[in-house]
Parts: structure tokens; sequence; C-alpha cells
């Protein structure tokens, strides 16, 4: 799923993906921001390990749901922001 | 912890039924908060563009605008962002707690108006959990607000209205559509067509929708559904066959599309959390989206001072969630006659309403052909064959299947499962749907952090008892 934007992005800020520096459109959902950055696969289900992405994009389905700084976040309902430590690997 | 701030009426969801409804009842001189989980007012129907998006500039984001205009000049009080974790009933009313970007606030308020909409319904099959398949409401999010284009080369199947929205929106964003799969025959849209031309300007919309899809020379596939999804932490191919009238897979050639994702949605099931927290009284009615709670003239449930407007009162629109919440806006603001005229409005635009309610029911054949090693459940990885073990093993109502099997106990809280879960239950044992029943509403409302809703507090506060005595 190779998603791209229609509009020219909000200016980027500085984030980490596991531990690696990115940049991201600040203000813009964090699910659909990873979604145009490839992170298409978010996590696995926590009993049998299969991988999940966003899905629901409204809050509902909680398939999104990631670490950011230490906290389970639905990552469709999280605006990026500055300095965001994002974890794809831990949150289940 | 601080008192709740008080309010005449408090409502659930910023949606066309939400907002409006805040906005009439506080022009006329309520005192009125209006709370939603998104950053602004507008629903899923009239989201408002965001991260950078300027909008489409169409006749949604005018709507759209116009509410979110009205609301903001309004005098009530906005708690957008705010996730509602805890409803309860109080001597005088309803307490409502919510946590928002500034942490936890609670409200009071001897009305409560729930306007809080509805979840799409995804009928599973093999390959719907792969990242790569999303919902036909979240393509909408992506397109509308979002301003993404969530693939190169997409499928979008399912059924109803949404279906041509969608297609037609990617169209015209420059994405491939490998085709277009609706599970309805062309015979059940056309049946319906006396009731969509009574709504001319909708009926117009739809046509220009489907005229898009059909000049950009994409396969429109009648009477068809999603056989599998087939890739593995990514969508490859969208396998589709022929369905018989009621929805379950009938003979005849598959066909495969090559794509980078599949766009899905089964129609809308009701967003009925709250009432059913607060047990209020609802029945099964599949039209309409599932269990409904029981309103009366006035939209007020079992329970005095509980109402409920919009599609969480039963699927049927954006046109009557907005004529619902103008209605009971008045109504609850004492104004008689201009509720009564409201209320009016809403019988002429009931048949197109009901015609797309038709269209994105729930199909029981489809469901009852999930196949066995099928996941159901999302959250929790359950399946329909250990479904039907546990209807084996003697689970005869809802609230048993999960604690037999988890089945609607993961962070989804039974939102994404319910629907399908009862429908299987019910088939296996032979019975209804109201003989199996719903899930037992709990809090919390949505999983949110322990830490956040007990907020800020010192040590120094928290009573401690006076010891016994030795």
């Amino acid at each position: 799923m190779s998603a791209r934007r229609l509009h020219a992005a909000s200016p980027r800020v500085a984030v980490t993906i596991d531990g690696a520096p990115a940049m991201l459109p600040v203000g813009e959902s964090l699910a659909t921001a990873l979604l145009c950055e490839g992170h298409v696969l978010l996590r696995h289900s926590p009993r049998d390990g299969t991988p999940r992405g966003a899905f629901c994009f409204m809050g509902a389905c909680q398939e999104c749901a990631i670490l950011v700084d230490g906290i389970v976040r639905q990552a469709c309902l999280t605006p990026v922001a500055a300095g965001m430590a994002i974890a794809l690997k831990g949150a289940s | 912890m601080t008192a709740p701030l008080p309010f005449d009426i408090i409502v659930l969801g910023a949606g066309p039924a939400g907002a409006t409804c805040a906005a009439t009842a506080a022009e006329a001189g309520r005192r009125v908060a209006v709370v939603d989980e998104q950053p602004q007012a507008g629903g899923q129907v009239w989201r408002a563009p965001m991260g950078g998006f300027p909008g489409k500039g169409d006749a949604d984001q005018a709507s759209g605008d116009a509410l979110r205009q009205r609301l903001v000049t309004s005098s009530a009080t906005r708690l957008l962002g705010h996730r509602v974790w805890s409803v309860v009933r109080t001597e005088t009313g309803y307490r409502v707690d919510t946590l928002g970007p500034d942490g936890p606030t609670a409200l009071e308020a001897p009305s409560l108006v729930v306007a809080t909409g509805a979840h799409e319904r995804v009928v599973p099959f093999p390959g719907w959990t792969m990242p790569g398949v999303i919902g036909l409401a979240a393509a909408t999010v992506l397109l509308k607000s979002h301003g993404v284009v969530p693939g190169r080369r997409l499928v979008v199947a399912g059924c109803g209205p949404l279906l041509a929205v969608v297609a037609a929106g990617l169209v015209k964003a420059g994405a491939e559509v490998a085709a277009v799969v609706d599970i309805a025959p062309r015979s059940a849209w056309l049946a319906r067509l006396p009731a969509i031309l009574g709504q001319p300007r909708l009926a117009a919309r739809g046509l220009s929708w489907a005229l898009a899809v059909a000049k950009a020379g994409v396969p429109m596939l009648s009477g068809h559904g999603v056989r599998r999804v087939e890739g593995g932490a990514a969508v490859a191919r969208v396998v589709v066959g022929p369905v018989d009238a009621e929805g379950a897979p009938a003979d005849g050639p598959e066909r495969v599309f090559e794509a980078d994702g599949l766009i899905v949605g089964h129609g809308l099931t009701t967003a009925s959390e709250v009432t059913r927290l607060l047990r209020a009284e609802h029945r099964f009615d599949r039209l309409r989206g599932g269990w409904i709670p029981v309103i009366d003239g006035a939209f007020q449930t079992s329970l005095a001072g509980l109402y409920a407007i919009g599609d969480g009162a039963g699927i049927r629109g954006q046109a009557m969630a907005s004529l619902s919440g103008e209605a009971l806006g008045w109504h609850l603001a004492g104004r008689r006659a201009e509720a009564e005229a409201a209320r009016g409005r809403m019988a002429a635009a009931t048949p197109f309403s009901d015609a797309m309610a038709g269209l994105m029911a729930e199909r029981p054949a489809q469901v009852r052909a999930i196949a066995p090693d099928t996941v159901v459940c999302r959250c929790e990885d359950v399946t329909r064959a250990e479904i039907d073990a546990a209807v084996a093993a003697g689970a005869t109502q809802i609230d048993q299947l999960k604690h037999f099997t988890r089945c609607g106990m993961g962070p989804c809280q039974g939102r994404s499962c319910a629907d399908t879960v009862q429908e299987l239950m019910a088939a296996r044992l032979g019975t209804t749907r109201e003989a199996v029943g719903q899930w037992t509403g709990r809090p919390p409302l949505r999983p949110v952090p322990l830490g956040e809703v007990i907020g800020a507090f010192s040590y120094d506060d928290i009573p401690i008892p006076t010891p016994a005595p030795l």
C-alpha cells in the first residue's frame, strides 16, 4: 500500500521511529504520516503474531495502537509532534 | 478531584446530529457542552481537513465548515479531542468523564444526548487482517480529511453508497482502481431507484460518482464479493467471486486482481456503547444497523433525561441526523413548534434513508459463510471455528461466548466484531439475535492510560481514614 499525499506536506519535525531519526509533517495524524512514509505494518497481533496495520483510521478498531513516548496511543487520533519517540515493534 | 462542570445539556458526538443539537439548544439559551474525540466537529461525513491539507472544497466540506462555524458562534462549550471514558447516572442526571489534551475533565447535566454515530462493519474473509486492507470509511477519512491516496492500485469492495464515493474519489485523485466489487446485484439498486430519485440532489451526486468511475474504465462487478486477500505483510492480490442474492458465495469463476491495497466495508452498525453502558432498553433492528436504543417521539430512551439521535439511534444517514439534532435541540430548549417542524421534515427524507440503509444492512448469509479458520475477532485472534466450539461447549448467550473465548474482550471492546459474532452465534444455535443478546457495556468506554485519567494530585490530598482502635 504505497500512499501519497495530494498536497504539500506541512513542515516536518524530527521524531524517532524504533530509535532511528525521521522527519514527519507536524499536525498530521500519526497513522496517516506513517502510512505515507511506507510504514504499512505497525505491529503484530498479541496472540497469533500476525502482521497488522491501521484499519479504520477513526479511533474505533485499535489496530494502530502503538507506543508513543512509552505510552500506548491510537496513532490515528495522535497528531504528529516534534520529538515523539515512536515504537512500532514493542506495542501490542 | 475537582467538582464536575455543570451544564443543562451534555451532547456526546459533534457530527451532524450532535453538533446541530448542541448549537440549536445553545442558541436558544441553554447551557450546553458538546464532546467529541476528533480534534474538530463535523463527524465522519463532514470531517474537517487536517495536517496541512486544504480540503477538497466540495459540498461536504462547505456543510462541515458551516456547522463548525455555527458551533463556534454559539455559546456551546466545545470539548474536542476529548475521549469519553465514563458515563454514570447520578441523583440529578448524568456525569461524563473525559480525557482531553490537557488531562481529565468531568461534566454534569440533567440531560444527556447520545449522538455517537456508527462504526463500519467489515464481514471477515481470509486475509482481512493484513496490513493494506482498510475500511471504506477509513478511505473517506484519508481522501476527504487527510488529503491522502492510500495506494497505487486498489480494489474497492463491499456494499452501499460508500463504494461509489470512494471509487470516484480515488479516480479523481489519480489512483488506479483495479475493480469495484459490489455484493448487491444491479437489481438491488434498480429496485431502490424510485426512493433514490426522491432526493434529486443526492441522486445526482451518486450518478456523478458512478459516471466518473465508469469513464475511467474501471471494471464494475455487481453481485460479487471478496473471497480472500493474498500476500503476507502486505497485500499482493485480491481474489473475488460471485455471490448469490443473499450475499453468500455462489458458483462461478473467481477473478484475481493485482493490487497493493483493498478498501472494503459492509455497511454501518450503530455505536451504542453509551446507552448500553447506562442499561437503557435496546431492540434489534437489522435494517437500522443492529442493536439500537428504544426511543420515544422526542428521542428519549427508556431512561429519563437520556436521549439518542443520529446514526447512533439507528442508521439513517446525514440528512436525517441533522434533522434529528435540530428537532431535539429545539425540544430541549422548550420550543415545541420548531421541534415539531423539524420532525415533519424527517418524514420527507425517510424513503431515501431507508433505501440506503437497506443496501448497507447486514446480510446473514454472508456472515454464515465465513470459513472456520478465518479470524473473526481481530483483537484476540478468535476464529469462526473457536466460536462454533464455544457454542458446542454450551455457550448460549453472547457474554458467555466472551468468557469462553475472549472474543470481544480486546482493546476494541467488540466494536469491530460484535455484529458478526452475534449473528454467527444465533445461526449456530438456530435462535434469534434477541436470544443471543448483546455484550454488556462496561467502563472504560475507550482504552485510556490510567495515569492520565487520575491526573495530577498531591499525596497530601489523599484522605487517610482514621486507624481502627487497637
